[in-house]
């Protein structure tokens, strides 16, 4: 019997110009039956309800030939830069340049961000963004602790942001408690939700964890949408306090804090700080996160990442492990919740989507599974790029998709750096024969 | 007694379509082993391509329904297929023996690609389509006038989710193809040495599927009269949610959850509240694979070190 060699795609011997006319010519053609009908007619519902239709030829042919000579360039660079190996060995200069950039750039970017309200001042846009960045640096910090420590697949972390804004949105609304008494209480509230759900479903694997924690997401989230009296539904509630400096309302009143230190006052105080609020939340879960991998359960949770089934040969409780993990990354969402509450002062369903999910994973995944640094750098790349494409409204998505496959073709490990477990073997010991013999010890 | 029999009715058609979906996943999975997230818009595409098909061909002036709805089917399965071949060619096959979770993560990025494609391919607007099966047949009147319906689109999707499945068990069963699909479940390796050429089959697990999808699609276009850009998710997870209830990995599971799936749904809305049933459909979810991880008709899965 003949066998038969198991790849269709990489075992194109022939390297010349007809091959590379052929491999192109034949995803032109795939490309002209994809997008042939999806693009080539273009439907609509017109005012009285009936279909019409319109034929967009031009876009079909320029998609097509946009295929067929991307494919052109990318057979030639597969040809330049050879075959693509599993782990390709990076020369050692380059890799004592990294080590003294990551030595060098944390410092030198923790620095940058604590002066950005200094040098932006008179920037609101990007006082804006510089928090916007900052809460999915936090959100992403906090799911690195179960998805980069822990390694638990968790789609359906936008639930714990999602009940962290609501507890303090509605704690706020309906008791007028203040943001500081409230905070703890929305960590609180989110860590809590994640013990439910982490309880019974944690004894999974990871896909089906995965599943499970995105259908836990669509029912908080259909649960807010639905629950009309407690949440308002997709009204959302507003009107949600603005935080106080430890009681000092900065605003315009008074005893507002301009007032008291005897300043102009500007809208930009509250700007100001509300991102070096969010800017200490963030540091206090990178802290957090750090020492916690020093401790025995931030071993336990990297021990569980690289293999559980060794874990629990070694008598580590997976599921108390699992648990905590689960807990602390929800606890650090409900965080980022309810200063997501207090910044907007208005939030409603729609911000708490299964795409804010992705996208938090994304940073994570993007940032290299575990990487403090990476993470961060991530979420500026990501929102920075969402910024970019802003006019593009509708296109963004679709390029983020296509950024999250290519990333996971070309460096699945994360574009910046994975993180090794913090302690492991240098040397590799050799056990003799006798030891690990099938029936014995 | 008689609401009862017109919300089974109603159960089943929806559950004959989320059966469809679910076969898709419970094929890829028992293959590859990994969650095809992009599946749900993978349906959505395929109820695209029919509403466009079908707005074409009436176009042309053709009037008669069977052969119309004959050349949509075709149609649709044939350019449905081929997304889903290009999807594993391009999100999963690179990805084949990387760690666990990248084409978990590939294949949500390559959900967000097709959602995101048709709203710029198709705007955002829902699409309407006049019923085109109307018509249907009264099984029952009540005495106080509630009337059992039988409607003739109902009938046709039951009846095409039958004739596939017949067609798809003889494929999986008798076909040479089939045998392929089986082998490379058990032991991808062993298949590859014996002469099976897998990523051939694994190619065509993901056209089959792919194929099923756009049937769904279609008769989900035909049933409900619409489609949008963002179905495929909600459908998606809830077929995913019918092939885990059935068992992942089996066949005949997929069809048995997609049907529990659907009357679940109709019951719930027809008895305790509409806004409540996704909530149900992902409860049973959770539900489900907390107390009974294989399902009701899959086989238990062996961690091997």
């Amino acid at each position: 019997m003949r066998v038969k060699t198991p790849s269709i795609n990489t075992a194109k011997a022939p390297s010349g110009i007809p091959a590379l006319l052929k491999t192109a010519g034949f995803n032109a053609l795939i490309a002209l039956v994809l997008f042939s009908l999806m693009v080539g007619v273009r439907t609509e519902a017109g005012s009285d309800g009936q279909l019409t239709y319109w034929t967009r030829f031009g876009e079909v042919a320029s998609l097509v030939a946009a295929v067929f000579g991307g494919s052109i360039v990318i057979e030639l660079l597969k040809q330049w830069i050879g075959p693509t190996g599993a782990e390709k060995l990076v020369p050692p200069a380059v890799q004592s340049g990294m080590s003294f950039l990551g030595r060098y750039l944390a410092p030198a970017l923790l620095i940058f961000t604590l002066l950005v309200p200094v040098i932006f001042y008179d920037q609101r846009y990007i006082l804006d963004l510089a928090i916007l960045v900052l809460t999915y640096v936090m959100l992403g910090w906090g799911l690195n602790v179960v998805v980069g420590l822990a390694g638990l697949l968790d789609l359906g972390y936008v639930a714990f942001y999602a009940v962290g804004a609501y507890s303090y949105a509605l704690l706020a609304t309906n008791f007028g408690w203040s943001f500081w008494i409230c905070l703890p209480l929305a960590g609180i509230l989110a860590a809590f939700w994640g013990v439910l759900l982490g309880f019974p479903v944690l004894r999974l694997r990871g896909d089906y964890l995965a599943i499970v924690t995105l259908a836990f997401g669509e029912i908080i989230r259909l649960v807010i949408i639905n629950w009309q009296e407690l949440t308002g539904g997709p009204n959302g509630v507003s009107s949600i306090p603005r935080p106080s400096f430890f009681g000092i309302p900065l605003d315009n009143s008074d005893n507002g804090l301009a007032a008291r230190l005897g300043i102009e006052y500007s809208p930009t105080h509250r700007i100001v700080f509300l991102f070096y609020l969010i800017l200490a939340l963030a540091l206090l879960t990178n802290w957090v996160t750090i020492r916690l991998r020093r401790l025995p359960i931030g071993r336990a949770w990297e021990a569980l990442r690289e293999d559980e089934v060794a874990c629990r040969a070694l008598g580590i409780n997976t599921t108390t492990t699992k648990l905590t993990a689960f807990a602390t990354g929800a606890m650090f969402g409900g965080f980022a919740g309810a200063f997501f509450a207090t910044r907007q002062g208005f939030i409603s369903p729609e911000s708490f989507t299964f795409q804010e999910s992705a996208l938090v994973l994304a940073i994570v995944v993007l940032g290299g599974m575990g990487s403090q640094l990476g993470v961060a750098l991530a979420a500026l790349a990501m929102i920075g790029g969402f910024e970019l494409f802003r006019s593009l409204e509708s296109y963004r998505m679709l390029v983020f998709g296509m950024a999250m496959v290519l990333i996971m073709i070309w460096r699945p490990r994360g574009l910046i750096g994975h993180r090794a477990p913090t302690v492991y073997l240098t040397k590799a010991h050799a056990i003799s024969s006798d030891l690990v013999k099938e029936g014995h010890g | 007694m008689d609401y009862f029999a017109q919300q089974l009715i109603n159960g089943l058609v929806l559950g004959s379509i989320y059966g469809l979906i679910a076969i898709g996943y419970t094929m890829v999975y028992g293959i590859v082993g990994m969650i095809n997230f992009a599946h749900g818009d993978v349906f959505m595409i395929g109820g695209f391509i029919a509403l466009i098909t079908f707005l074409l061909l009436v176009s042309t002036g053709l009037t008669a329904v069977p052969v119309i709805l004959l050349i949509v089917i075709l149609v649709s399965m044939a350019i449905t297929a081929l997304y889903g071949w290009t999807i594993e060619r391009i999100a999963y096959r690179p990805l084949r023996h990387s760690f666990r979770l990248a084409p978990m993560l590939s294949a949500i990025g390559m959900s967000f690609v097709l959602t995101n494609y048709s709203q710029v391919a198709q705007g955002a607007r829902v699409k309407p389509v006049p019923p085109v099966i109307t018509g249907g047949y009264t099984l029952h009147e009540s005495a106080d006038g509630f009337v059992i319906q039988l409607s003739n689109i109902q009938i046709v999707v039951v009846i095409t989710t039958i004739v596939l499945l017949a067609i798809f068990t003889w494929l999986v069963s008798r076909t040479r193809l089939g045998r392929d699909m089986r082998a490379c479940e058990q032991d991808q390796t062993m298949a590859a040495l014996l002469g099976v050429n897998v990523d051939r089959t694994i190619s065509m697990t993901f056209v089959i599927g792919a194929a099923l999808a756009a049937v769904a699609g279609l008769m989900y276009l035909l049933y409900y009269g619409l489609v949008d850009f963002f179905m495929g998710f909600v459908a998606g997870i809830k077929a995913f949610t019918a092939a885990v209830l059935g068992g992942i990995g089996s066949l005949p599971g997929a069809m048995l959850g997609g049907l529990a799936i659907g009357l679940i749904e109709t019951f719930w809305s027809a008895y305790f509240s509409v806004e409540y049933k996704d909530v149900a459909a992902f409860s049973i979810l959770i539900v489900v694979l907390i107390f009974m991880p294989t399902g009701l008709l899959g086989r238990p899965e062996v961690e091997k070190v």
